[in-house]
């Protein structure tokens, strides 16, 4: 499928400093649309630095320094006319621990779409609020007390509120920062799953840690090791038939 | 097994050894634990003892000078003593300022009658052998009431032919003898008080015509010399609020923007640094020395008025902005970055981010900061010493730019008035007054914390 698909996000020769200090050594790759890609690699290897490119996060960390160049649909996402505003709407980020704000379920998901003015009406808001959280597969849940705290619900369920706010502004590839980390492991294959449907309509980039995870959810994958890509290709071939020797060490679980 | 079965002994012997060392050093901790708790009960009593001896001893001062002895009389406000034309009138051709020229005058007028006489006059009722004593009568009633008896024609000159019974505060020597405060054995030539008038007034005292009696005047007069009895703290209480006014307006808002900006939006880097440190320098820079810079700069160069409270206000201020910046930016430092973040991530900007969900989570914090700053403002003597408030203010000022005093100056004041055995009590009673002033912000402070306070 990855051959046939747009290619939604490119990044070629992506440097990241943080002060001296360098983290990424010129990546390069292709995320294509409504996929699921996957970054696996040794902790301190910079995935969550180049996922944090993408949606330009790094702007707000002080003395990060990015180079090269990334094209969202084509676009150049540090081009001065674009505002990083308008980029976050359009790629969103769930990030490792489930982070709510401290106001009702409802303020939670309404935030975003108040924000960029996506709803004229409150029923309009209403209507975005529901389907956002019963794509999260959370509506259920929570329909009965949307005006309680959002940060009264279990781990998993913060963690799905999280992405049903993300989804809530619609945007149109959703960064993930090892989503499942604190979660337990229903709650983990919760959310496995809602990533398998949410890939109908999004283009979803996960960092994690657990290779089962990769290797369930995710078309493709990415190997990182100290701050290069070593591999990434389809899913399946990355892990049953590895290409670089440092790869499979990782996947073998010889290092990392 | 075999190897078990070699040495059974040693293997049960280790670890019971090790228990044992693990025991022995678990009392050790134990004690030393419970050593530690002792001394922290021990520290919180005696502070608690200490505070509860603080208060015990002002309130038992205090107190009683909210009761005064007063000297119930009926006043004759006789048309013979108060001589004036009847109350000017607005002419239908007179403009309002000329009429109230023509009322100043009539007011200056009034300020000639002798009051005083009609005190005197009445005093003579009760007391028959008055004519003889005419200079101790005089001296039988506060000089300052006699101000109250012109206010009142002032305030309605049909009064001039009737008769009033009033309750008139007494000589604060009366006070002072009537409270057993002065030694009644002294030898005549240290009573601050006559023979005779100690004699009249033990006699009005049994006839139940001089009373103690609540009083509000400390509450409603400014600070007087001439007449001690009715020295207030209504003055230094407006200095002291039109302080708390300036601070509150200028120092809370602009420190509160400034750690915000400094927080948030300043770039790290060696300027930022620099202001960081000289912020944490100006908070422990002795706050007398904020009083010789309001002196030197605000009256001296920018010629503000002396003794003002607005130029106390300032200096207050001054003083006051580092406590509230480094409050609110230690409020915000602890609000979970991950908040942000997820603003952020959702297409907020930085300002958004900030105002929607880091300052409301902050406002706690930062308000228990403002008022925890205004409150040690409130308490603060040394630079108004400096900058003027310290001199005599016999007037309640009626806006900030006006001469006036301050709580914590008018009990320095108070404290070292030659008459101690009457400004004992009026010292604690404006203890009392600050102490509350200041409970009742740190109540405050508490509840806003307790209201806006949220989990995250
Ligand atoms: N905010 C920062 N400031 C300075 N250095 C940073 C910062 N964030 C990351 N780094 C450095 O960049 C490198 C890559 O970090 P990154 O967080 O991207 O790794 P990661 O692959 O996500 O690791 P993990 O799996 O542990 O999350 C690390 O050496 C790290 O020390
Ligand atoms: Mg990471």
């Amino acid at each position: 499928m990855s051959n046939s698909a747009p290619v939604k996000i490119s990044a070629s020769d992506v440097k990241v400093f943080y002060g001296d200090n360098q983290a990424l050594h010129g990546i390069s790759m292709d995320v294509y649309q409504h996929e699921v890609i996957s970054f696996i690699g040794p902790s301190g290897c910079g995935k969550s630095t180049f996922l944090r490119c993408m949606n330009r996060m790094n702007d707000t960390i002080d003395q990060c320094r990015v180079t090269g160049s990334i094209l969202l649909d084509g676009r150049d996402i540090h081009e001065p006319a674009l505002d990083v505003v308008q980029l976050r709407a359009q790629v969103g980020m769930v990030f490792q621990k489930p982070n709510p704000f401290p106001k009702s379920i409802y303020e939670n998901i309404a935030y975003g779409p108040k924000l960029h003015g996506l709803a004229e009406r409150k029923a309009d808001l209403d209507d975005i609020v529901e389907s956002s959280l019963r794509r999260a597969g959370l509506w259920n849940e929570v329909k009965d007390r949307l005006d309680q705290p959002g940060t009264g619900l279990s781990g998993g369920q913060q963690q799905r509120l999280c992405i049903a706010r993300s989804i809530a502004v619609s945007p149109e590839v959703i960064l993930m920062d090892e989503p499942c980390s604190a979660l337990d492991p229903i709650a983990t294959s919760i959310i496995e799953e809602l990533i398998d449907e949410l890939k109908q309509n999004f283009t979803i980039v996960i960092v994690t840690h657990n290779m089962q995870q990769a290797a369930r959810v995710s078309d493709r994958t990415a190997f990182f090791h100290l701050g290069n890509l070593i591999e990434i290709g389809n899913t399946n071939d990355v892990f049953t038939n590895p290409q670089q020797k440092r790869t499979e060490d990782y996947i073998t679980g010889r290092y990392g | 097994m075999t190897i078990i079965a070699e040495n059974p002994i040693k293997a049960v012997a280790a670890p019971s050894q090790v228990q044992q060392k693990v025991i022995d050093s678990l009392n050790r901790r134990h004690r030393k634990e419970n050593l530690f708790r002792r001394l922290g009960l021990t520290a919180v009593l005696i502070s608690l003892g200490l505070v509860a001896v603080l208060f015990i001893n002002i309130f038992s001062k205090g107190l009683p000078a909210f009761w005064q002895s007063a000297v119930t009389l009926d006043i004759y406000f006789d048309p013979q003593i108060i001589k004036i034309p009847p109350m000017p009138q607005q002419r239908d051709d007179e403009s309002d300022n000329d009429f109230r020229q023509r009322h100043i005058e009539w007011q200056t007028e009034i300020g000639f009658v002798n009051f005083n006489r009609l005190i005197t006059d009445s005093l003579q009722k009760v007391l028959p052998d008055a004519n003889k004593h005419r200079r101790d009568l005089a001296r039988v009633v506060t000089s300052g009431e006699r101000f109250a008896l012109r206010d009142m024609v002032v305030a309605d000159p049909s009064i001039i032919g009737q008769t009033r019974t009033l309750h008139l505060l007494t000589d604060a020597n009366i006070d002072v003898w009537l409270k057993g405060n002065i030694d009644r054995s002294l030898p005549d030539e240290q009573q601050q008080l006559s023979a005779k008038m100690r004699e009249w007034v033990d006699k009005l005292s049994a006839d139940g015509v001089i009373q103690n009696r609540f009083s509000l005047a400390l509450f409603m007069n400014p600070d007087s010399r001439s007449s001690l009895a009715s020295a207030g703290l209504a003055g230094a209480f407006m200095g002291s609020f039109y302080m708390m006014l300036v601070v509150i307006l200028l120092a809370v808002p602009m420190g509160v923007a400034a750690a915000i900006y400094l927080e948030e939006f300043a770039p790290r880097n060696k300027i930022t640094d620099l202001v960081e440190v000289n912020i944490n320098n100006l908070a422990a820079v002795p706050s007398i020395v904020f009083g010789l810079l309001g002196a030197s700069v605000l009256i001296g160069w920018f010629n503000l008025p002396m003794s003002a409270p607005i130029v106390g206000g300032l200096v207050l201020s001054l003083m006051t902005l580092p406590t509230v910046i480094i409050a609110t930016r230690s409020t915000l430092k602890a609000i979970p970055p991950s908040i942000r973040q997820a603003a952020l991530g959702l297409g907020a900007s930085k300002m958004q981010a900030i105002f929607h969900h880091v300052l409301p989570l902050a406002i706690p914090g930062i308000l228990t900061g403002a008022i925890l700053g205004v409150a040690q403002a409130l308490g603060e003597t040394a630079p108004l010493l400096l900058i003027g408030m310290k001199s005599f203010v016999a007037s309640i000022p009626a806006s900030p730019f006006e001469q006036a005093s301050a709580l914590p100056v008018q009990i320095y004041l108070w404290q070292g008035n030659e008459l101690r055995n009457f400004f004992e009590a009026r010292t604690s009673a404006a203890i009392i007054v600050l102490l509350l002033m200041m409970i009742s912000l740190n109540g405050l402070a508490i509840w806003l914390r307790k209201k806006y306070e949220k989990r995250w």
